[in-house]
């Protein structure tokens, strides 16, 4: 039973990074502009959200700042990072009119080695790795309650829980309300389709593509947190590939939020089923292929990706625009 | 007040090369439609870009009711109540016909839509004019037809009194255009004005008030259409007198060179198939016409008739062999000459030079190639012949890039290569779109010659005045079928339209009458 709530629990919050980087790029993509860059925006996100915690821990520590408004606060600055860091690839691809794949490759080989330099300048050489305090985790304590340690209840709900996985649920509503519900999500839709056509309704289709990329961004900075948050005790300058998963669960999913909800929950069940395999008594052990049976499991949620954007791809819609400059007097 | 709705006065645009307008003044008058003519090229298409705000013009000015107005984007155009219905729709495919109706101007409280009073206001519109929609159809599911309701509606939605229509007609049934002309009347009943830009002179003796000409970016001039003729209005247009009529010899019928049996293509979108069961003839010495609203299989046939794509069922034979599952290549050696659809897609390598592109086909054989190598002179040799035979212009002869040539001298490679091969069977797929009146007429002579030579054509065409005046056959599409067969001498625009729309089915008929009988 335990291990079932650790997997239900731990399912959630990998699937937490998933659906908001996911959510970033659907916003990008259906305004039009592929961002292939999310694994860079995670980066600069997770990065700066950690310093941010660790500039606030003095405070949090000697109690003159609560420890979820802390975290509030690195969240929203991982995200305004975020912001601030997709605006590059916004300049390339909408002003410079660049190759969107090519200027968001390399954001992405950019992101990473800004990272350790930085992480260099902060902490002193060689110490790469930025330590997540242990304040970061909402507890039952801060419900006032006490259970009992090793519990189903304990383990379901407060062995991974972070502010992050509430401010996801808000956002993903917010996201689909604002896609489908509002006069903005009618417009940038229209520009990833047909920016000709929105143009020619007097939508500015610059501006339109400006904001999809930075919600992206945000999206994608939080995201890179949320990522941080679930791998372990450390950022190292790397999201492990999460960004990459994040596009193909985007694109499995449709580019609809709905779809991407499904996606993400899907990939981070098979994520968190290799990694528990060995402590699930009925999984098989592959005991035969001693040696590299323990790299089998965690091959999966890969293996599974690839498989699922091979057999759905033929169904699935991408923008019609996205990828294309926008020209004025293209028909 | 001015007698004036729009004025707009000594208008000039230029875009790098050329002056797309060159002070041109052109003056709409309340409740009439005033006709903008002129060939591909004139310049129409930009001057309407300049009213709807897409373009600024380097000189002139456009004044509302009398008064100067600046137009720096659609919103302004808007603003003034200056509507467009684009030649290619500007609708999202994906949005349904509501959503694309309130686009750029949807009703909202605090950014949040409110569709229902936006669809009251739709459905009172479609019923007063009488244009039919289905507000939560997706556009890409709805007729072409009803689509350009939509782009009507879309004016109608903003109050728009303006009304401008670029080339309206071209994808429409004659049937539809009929209709059209009647709505265009009942707009001018209500005081709104129309502009309303095509080539085509019978459509615009039949609705326009008045009609301004444009010829290579300048102005020609305005006339009254009671006091005009089709003849003044298309010198006015070219410069020359025009022949209507295509002179063809008389005709001697050959062999069979190509017969179709029971060809079927599955659709690439749906699950249906694009081409249906299609069996039909062409013997030498005759053209015979594949005519049909776009979209209604003919470019599918032509893709499995080319070897371009593969068909599911059928048979193609080609002068006696089986070309069913034959290699392109092959094809072309057994006499297939094709004239694509889209001639930067299939019919020329853009970025290759003039000569590069007419031995496409036949840089391997020996007389363009040894051991592998190619002989550029014998190259360049073949390539001067045929821009002297075929009058191909060109900016600096056999070595211009395709990319820089225009449209219709593209056309005339394509057309020169694909005919001095010597073909038995030449496939000529809208071989006149986008071509200037000239083109036209050179294009046409070419697909006779072949005819009178005793060779096969097979011509795929949308144009109405194209498909009456040069086949001696003429076969009906629809949906992926053949509706029906006719002579073009013997049948009326108004039979072939019914035919085109699926109102009637030559065989379908006959099975009923022949099934009641039994």
């Amino acid at each position: 039973m335990i291990v079932l709530a650790d997997v239900i629990s731990s399912t959630i919050v990998f699937a937490v990074p998933l659906l908001l980087v996911a959510m970033g790029g659907m916003f990008s993509e259906r305004s039009g502009i592929i961002n292939i860059a999310l694994e860079g925006i995670m980066i600069i996100g997770a990065l700066m959200g950690c310093l941010m915690m660790r500039w606030l821990d003095p405070l949090v520590m000697n109690g003159q700042l609560g420890p979820q408004l802390a975290m509030l606060i690195a969240t929203l600055f991982a995200g305004a990072c975020g912001v601030v860091f997709s605006v590059l690839l916004a300049f390339a691809s909408i002003n410079l009119k660049a190759d969107q794949t090519i200027g968001g490759t390399a954001l992405n080989m950019l992101a990473p080695a800004l990272a350790i330099v930085l992480t260099w300048v902060v902490q002193g050489q060689g110490q790469t790795t930025i330590l997540i305090p242990t304040w970061s985790r909402i507890t039952e304590a801060n419900f006032g309650l006490t259970l009992e340690k090793g519990s189903f209840i304990q383990a379901l709900l407060f062995k991974n829980f972070y502010l992050t996985t509430i401010l996801t649920v808000v956002l993903f509503a917010a996201a689909v309300i604002l896609m489908y519900k509002t006069k903005f999500g009618l417009r940038l839709r229209s520009c990833g389709e047909h920016p000709q056509a929105a143009a020619s309704v007097g939508i500015n289709v610059f501006k339109m593509r400006y904001a999809g990329v930075l919600i992206s961004g945000f999206l994608g900075g939080i995201g890179g947190l949320a990522f941080t948050l679930a791998a372990g005790s450390g950022f190292q300058s790397s999201v492990a590939g999460y960004g990459f998963l994040a596009l193909a669960v985007m694109i499995f999913g449709n580019w609809k939020p709905w779809s991407i909800l499904g996606a993400s929950l899907f990939f981070a069940l098979f994520k968190v089923i290799g990694a528990y395999a060995s402590s699930i008594p009925f999984m098989p052990k592959f005991k035969e292929l001693e040696g590299v049976s323990s790299y089998l499991w965690p091959m999966l949620p890969y293996i599974i990706t690839m498989i699922l954007l091979v057999l759905t791809s033929k169904k699935s819609r991408a923008p019609k625009a996205e990828g294309i400059p926008y020209d004025k007097g293209m028909r | 007040m001015s007698e004036y709705v729009i004025e707009m006065l000594n208008i000039t645009k230029e875009f790098p090369g050329i002056k797309a307008n060159d002070n041109i003044t052109l003056q709409l008058k309340k409740g009439e439609v005033h006709a903008l003519l002129g060939e591909n090229g004139a310049g129409k298409s930009t001057l309407m870009s300049v009213l709807f705000g897409l373009y600024q013009p380097e000189a002139g000015t456009i004044k509302k009711d009398g008064k100067v107005v600046k137009i720096n984007n659609p919103n302004d155009a808007n603003a003034l109540h200056i509507g467009m219905v684009h030649q290619h729709f500007k609708l999202v495919e994906i949005f349904t016909v509501l959503d694309n109706i309130i686009l750029g101007a949807e009703p909202n409280k605090m950014g949040f839509l409110q569709k229902a009073e936006a669809r009251k206001k739709v459905l009172e519109l479609s019923e007063k004019y009488g244009l039919q929609v289905d507000p939560d159809a997706k556009i890409e599911d709805i007729s072409v037809g009803m689509q350009q309701r939509v782009e009507i509606l879309k004016m109608l939605y903003r109050d728009n009194e303006i009304l401008i229509f670029d080339e309206p007609t071209a994808v429409l049934t004659p049937q539809e255009i009929d209709e059209l002309m009647e709505i265009m009347r009942n707009f001018t009943k209500e005081g709104k004005s129309i502009l309303f830009i095509t080539h085509k002179l019978n459509e615009i003796m039949a609705v326009a008030d008045r009609c301004t000409v444009l010829r290579k970016g300048k102005y020609m001039g305005t006339v009254e259409i009671k006091d005009t003729t089709k003849e003044e209005l298309s010198r006015m247009m070219v410069g020359r007198d025009v022949k209507f009529e295509v002179d063809k010899g008389e005709q001697h019928l050959g062999d069979v060179v190509l017969d179709v049996q029971n060809v079927t293509v599955p659709s690439k979108l749906h699950s249906n198939n694009a081409v249906k069961d299609v069996s039909f003839q062409v013997r030498a010495g005759e053209i015979v016409c594949l005519a049909g609203i776009e979209g209604n299989g003919q470019t599918q046939f032509v893709y499995a008739l080319t070897g371009l794509d593969k068909m599911s069922r059928g048979k193609i034979t080609l002068c006696g062999h089986d070309i069913t599952k034959a290699k392109i290549r092959d094809r072309s050696k057994l006499g297939m000459s094709h004239i694509p659809e889209d001639r930067h897609k299939h019919g020329l390598v853009l970025d290759f030079s003039l000569e590069q592109n007419m031995v496409l086909q036949r840089y391997w054989q020996p007389e363009f190639q040894k051991f592998g190598f190619i002989r550029n002179k014998e190259v360049r040799k073949y390539t001067d012949r045929l821009i002297e035979q075929y009058d191909i212009r060109s900016g600096q002869g056999a070595v211009t890039t395709a990319r820089s040539m225009s449209g219709g001298n593209q056309q005339k490679a394509i057309v020169a290569r694909e005919i001095d091969k010597n073909p038995e069977l030449l496939v000529a797929v809208q071989p006149t779109r986008g071509l200037d009146v000239g083109a036209i007429e050179y294009i046409h002579k070419q697909l006779v010659a072949q005819r009178d030579a005793g060779k096969a054509v097979l011509l795929v065409s949308l144009e109405l005045e194209e498909v009456m005046s040069v086949p001696d056959r003429i076969l009906v599409m629809y949906e992926g079928e053949i509706v029906g067969e006719f002579d073009p001498k013997k049948t009326t625009v108004q039979e072939l339209g019914l035919y085109m729309a699926g109102a009637k089915n030559m065989y379908r008929d006959v099975e009923k009458k022949g099934g009641a009988e039994a």
